[in-house]
């Protein structure tokens, strides 16, 4: 590891050494945080696995269902029956922090009245399968906005744990090991000088003995 | 207030109109970008999108992936799934843990 191109001084050396402890604290509550945060991530990311799977498997079969339900009437019909739905459905966000992260919470808004059905057209023209498809759709709503909010979250946590990991990285690799070798650069050149010094001292004792 | 907006081909987001969500029948990839940029920079918190159009604009998806809002998630379409929405989480894991320790038993 290169050492730093600094002036060996005490003062430098101070400055070094202040330098080092900090690095350390830090990287020790880096690699906490990595921690946490992967052990959060490894149960959020099991949970998101299952939750997609199911939703996927579900949300094919309801739009399979809605397939047919339109083959089995006419374009002009469906397309009459759904274009003014009885509801809109709005969310309500909020944020959660996991570990200094701001990861999103999704709601459904409290105004999406559940008295108000959920077929918005009568039932004359339509088909049955239209309603089945439709209520399946309705009935995992709830599921794909937890499966949104989970792998938002996922995707968060993701990017922040590999920042986290390169910067602990950086700081055990790098900085630490390049601040041990700058100091202990500094301490030998020092103890050298001091080495030198005192020899010159000695010498200089001795001529002014000889010459007495 | 916030929507959930859905974009993908028209066969497969229609029903999604029926229950009160913001449809948008898309046909190209370019029709598809342009409207989920819209639909980001509109009030939308969550956005579908079919795995079929999302295969073809993953630069845009990977955009939203860090900010909190919005939430892009891919969904299969009425053919079926293609394993785009799965690939993601995986790819989330390589990323955070280094290898995949969660999809190793298949």
């Amino acid at each position: 590891m290169a050492v730093m191109r600094v002036n060996p001084t005490r003062m430098e050396l101070t400055r070094l050494k202040k330098r080092l402890v900090t690095a350390r604290r830090g990287h020790k509550l880096l690699k906490d945080k990595r921690d946490e945060m992967m052990r959060r991530f490894i149960e959020l990311i099991r949970k998101n696995k299952d939750l997609r799977e199911e939703v996927e498997e579900e949300l094919t079969k309801a739009l399979k269902s809605f397939v047919l339900a339109r083959a089995a009437m006419q374009g002009e019909i469906i397309e009459e029956a759904i274009l003014m739905p009885s509801r809109t459905m709005t969310l309500e966000l909020s944020k959660r922090n996991i570990m200094s992260v701001d990861v999103p919470v999704i709601k459904f808004s409290d105004d999406n009245a559940e008295n108000i059905t959920a077929f918005p057209y009568s039932f004359a023209s339509t088909s049955g399968e239209l309603d089945g498809s439709i209520s399946t759709l309705t009935e995992l709503m709830p599921k794909i906005l937890e499966l949104a909010e989970i792998e938002k979250t996922c995707n968060m946590l993701a990017d922040e744990i590999e920042k986290t990991r390169r910067r602990v990285n950086a700081l055990e690799y790098v900085m630490i090991p390049q601040l041990e070798e700058t100091i202990k650069y500094i301490t030998m050149k020092l103890a050298e000088n001091e080495r030198g010094n005192i020899t010159r001292l000695m010498k200089m004792k001795e001529l002014l003995a000889d010459k007495n | 207030m916030h929507k959930i907006g859905v974009i993908g081909d028209k066969d497969s987001v229609l029903g999604f109109k029926a229950i009160g969500l913001y449809v948008y029948p898309v046909t190209t990839a370019e029709q598809a970008e342009s409207t989920l940029k819209k639909l980001a920079k509109d009030d939308f918190a969550v956005i579908l999108i079919t795995e079929q159009m999302a295969m073809q604009i993953p630069d845009t998806i990977d955009r939203y992936k860090t900010t909190p809002f919005p939430a892009v998630i891919p969904i299969p379409n009425n053919s079926g799934s293609t394993g785009f929405g799965i690939k993601n989480v995986k790819a989330n894991v390589e990323k955070a843990i280094g290898s995949d320790i969660i999809f190793n038993d298949k």
